[in-house]
């Protein structure tokens, strides 16, 4: 695999314009007085309790996401650019999936084969011909970006169901705010802290129409136990909303309430961060104790909004997400600004023979998986692994893509050997309310910790950095 | 706001409170164990502690003998007690965690590092009686910082009712465990006036519910069985007397009654507990006996309990 572009030390070594004050001021920073500024970091996490579950390991139900203090900086112009594509992609994510549960002409137009619709576990047939206010389907979308290159951004995956990791955007620049006062002030940093009203005024502006001019919100959880659960109670908080858990939640001719010490209060938006299979146990999936009985039937009588909609998975499948620049060329017109990975279908036979050809250097992932489970990385794997994956690939084509394994651009992390290259990406949160698409300068920055590791995940050892955007 | 909420506040300052409770009963206990026995008496101290901490049944499913060591480590650390001091701290920082949005920075902060403290310096328990010091002053400072940042730091409003509520009721209820265990020690003024193995039981009730100091304020006596009945009772200026938990339940309560608009059983019951402790003194109490009119007082304090669950928390 070719030398990785690292973000702070160009090509030739040189520093890059954006980081040339970050350089300098590394340069004049005692190593000691880093590691000790990570000291604190760690405590300063510890103390809020940001903390994150990793499932099935018992021993550490509750972990903190590690933080590397040195900022990933991008330039103003790098930015413009980025957030004219997130619009353009998300506009025609929303687009695509008023299409596929009403006239379906993306169909028609023999652009997507049906079957990877109607056959794919995540299209719900409860939302045809469902009406959504002002046709938003995605209201939060984080879309995971890496870099290659000086110039080139790929979009790795778009994640339309229930985005996390943004409440981690805010508390990072937070505590590097309070680590890092004097860095702060030898640059121009666009803020991120308007977040939480964005993300307010989006879930007020899609509130059912027949609903009060001061519609109520509010943030469903699973609850204490989600690997998830201090971001939502970190939002429900910056929103002002009650974080409510399914049981909190009653619905009585088709409108939602809340259980409260007076009584029954309405509810008008919902932001759930509960999946689709759990929302409703007469709709879904009849063992969940997570949802609210009765809530699809008061959904689907357009009592309630919920946000992001059911079924909106279609959209961030990573089979469907092959498609994505014919997706955006036929709702928009537009050529995309954001470039896709090449991918490789394995449910297509030429794709899956190439595939089969080369695993060892490429990255197969589930159509459904996340989070970085059950993937396999070829470069990194043993023989042993790559055969027992093609087992598997044969006997599921379908449930396999694979891609190229890009060389994820660096930044500088702070390592126990000192600062050294690390492998990052970025996910910035786009936002979609009744008439404008907006984006906080920033997202949040995945690091893989490990020497040479692609892996950011923070299930499988990744980190998080504050991600600069200056404003120029 | 969410019944779940309220309930939670409720519960985490319950255990917050029994924490503490917990850590000077088996304070005061070990300095009457530490004295000669001539001053301390026969009886088991440890077996009323266990009594006063109201887990003296299921001690003795894993426990034989109640000894300084065993009940220690029943009250304070085994996972098997429920209401040990660890599961307390887990509880009140579970609830705390469900109803984060609820608190303030700092209530979070107190209740987090104190969890965080547990799983880091005391997972093992306490090896000697110096750790065991530390550790008791330890739950003590953190419900001091709790109660001190809620009291400090919330909105007067029904969160900040409801998190008082648990506070008051959990506070009567440890108070009146005390003085039902150790009734028998607290005699009218006309009997006989114990020898030096009475005062240091005496003590040793007053140093459970830190009021050893303020009796002395109150009284400027040395200690008379009646006089410390009529502080832990009726003495509303005693923050831990039963008197002044029902006045801040009424209050409270009030509060609640008058942001929501509507009054309910639970102002009525807690009103009328109050004013039977208004309109007693200790001559009625002896007479009636004082073992009765506790027994009759815990009934109904945990009665309060279920009304409010039921008014606002269900």
């Amino acid at each position: 695999m070719a030398v990785a572009f690292d973000e702070m030390n160009g090509p030739g070594g040189e520093v890059r314009q954006a980081y040339q004050e970050l350089s300098r001021w590394l340069s004049e920073t005692p190593p000691e007085a880093l590691t000790h500024r990570r000291q604190e970091a760690e405590l300063l996490f510890r103390r809020i309790g940001i903390t994150f579950a990793v499932y099935g390991d018992a021993e550490a139900q509750e972990r903190l996401i590690p933080f590397d203090v040195i900022p990933r900086i991008l330039s103003g112009r790098e930015w413009a650019l980025m957030e004219l594509g997130l619009k353009q992609r998300v506009r025609a994510l929303n687009m695509f999936l008023r299409d596929i549960y009403h006239g379906r002409d993306i169909l028609r137009a023999g652009i997507i084969p049906d079957d990877l619709i109607f056959q794919n576990p995540v299209f719900r047939p409860e939302m045809n011909g469902q009406a959504v206010p002002h046709d938003v389907y995605v209201h939060i979308a984080g879309i995971d970006i890496v870099r290659v290159d000086d110039e080139n951004f790929y979009v790795l995956e778009d994640n339309a169901r229930t985005p996390s990791g943004v409440s981690y955007m805010l508390e990072n620049r937070e505590v590097m705010m309070r680590l890092f006062p004097d860095l702060f002030a030898r640059h121009r940093i666009a803020p991120v802290e308007r977040y939480a009203d964005e993300l307010l005024t989006a879930l007020r502006s899609v509130a059912p129409a027949h609903s009060s001019s001061e519609p109520t919100v509010a943030l469903m959880t699973p609850g204490v136990y989600n690997s998830a659960y201090y971001e939502h109670s970190f939002l429900a908080d910056k929103l002002g909303v009650e974080l409510v858990e399914g049981r909190d939640l009653v619905v009585k001719n088709d409108e939602v309430f809340m259980r409260t010490t007076e009584g029954l209060k309405r509810v008008d938006v919902i932001y759930r961060r509960v999946d689709d299979d759990f929302l409703d146990p007469l709709t879904f999936r009849p063992d969940s104790a997570l949802g609210v009985p009765g809530l699809m039937s008061a959904y689907r009588a357009g009592n309630v909004t919920l946000a992001n909609a059911v079924g909106t998975g279609i959209a961030d499948d990573k089979a469907v997400y092959s498609y994505m620049p014919d997706i955006v060329k036929f709702y928009l017109g537009e050529e995309p600004i954001l470039k896709n990975v090449p991918t490789w279908r394995c449910r297509e036979p030429g794709d899956l023979a190439y595939v089969l050809d080369h695993l060892s250097e490429l990255v197969v992932k589930e159509v459904h998986g996340s989070g970085g489970y059950g993937m396999l990385i070829g470069p990194a794997a043993t023989k042993a692994t790559i055969e027992a994956f093609r087992d598997k690939l044969k006997r599921e084509p379908e449930g396999f893509i694979a891609k190229p394994t890009l060389a994820l651009s660096t930044c500088p992390t702070c390592t126990d050997a000192g600062l050294a290259p690390r492998h990052v990406d970025l996910r910035p949160f786009v936002l979609t309310g009744r008439d404008r698409v907006t984006i906080v300068p920033g997202g949040l920055t995945r690091v893989a910790l490990k020497e040479g590791s692609l892996v950011v995940n923070s299930s499988q050892g990744g980190g998080t950095k504050d991600t600069w955007i200056l404003d120029e | 706001m969410l019944s779940r909420t309220a309930e939670n506040l409720f519960w985490l300052a319950r255990y917050v409170e029994r924490a503490e409770y917990l850590a000077r009963t088996i304070d005061a206990t070990l300095r009457v164990t530490a004295l000669p026995n001539t001053y301390s008496g026969q009886g088991n101290e440890w077996d009323s502690a266990l009594l006063t901490a109201g887990v003296a049944g299921s001690f003795y499913n894993h426990y034989d003998e109640a000894n300084e060591a065993n009940v220690v480590e029943y009250l304070s650390f085994a996972p098997t007690n429920p209401s040990s001091i660890r599961n307390c701290i887990e509880a009140a920082r579970l609830n705390a965690r469900s109803v984060r949005t609820a608190l303030t920075g700092e209530m979070w902060a107190t209740i987090n590092s104190a969890w965080i403290e547990l799983q880091e310096n005391w997972s093992k328990g306490a090896k000697t009686r110096e750790q065991l010091t530390a550790f008791l002053r330890f739950v003590q400072e953190t419900s001091l910082r709790f109660d001190g940042s809620a009291y400090r730091t919330m909105l007067r409003n029904d969160a900040y009712w409801f998190s008082r509520l648990g506070v008051h009721l959990e506070r009567a209820d440890n108070t009146a465990r005390i003085l039902d265990v150790k009734y028998h020690l607290l005699l009218p003024e006309q009997e006989h006036v114990g020898g030096p193995l009475d005062y240091y039981q005496w003590s040793s009730i007053l140093r459970s519910v830190s009021a050893l100091t303020a009796y002395h304020w109150v009284y400027r006596q040395t200690l008379k069985p009646w006089l410390i009945a009529d502080l832990l009772i009726l003495n509303d200026s005693l923050p831990r007397s039963l008197a002044s938990c029902y006045g801040n339940l009424v209050r409270n309560l009030d509060q609640i009654g008058v942001a929501y608009g509507r009054q309910g059983p639970a102002q009525r019951h807690a009103r009328g507990i109050r004013n039977r402790l208004e309109h007693s003194d200790m001559e009625d109490i002896f007479q009636r006996g004082v073992h009765e009119f506790i027994q009759e007082f815990l009934a109904d304090n945990s009665r309060l309990g279920e009304i409010v669950a039921k008014q606002y928390l269900i």
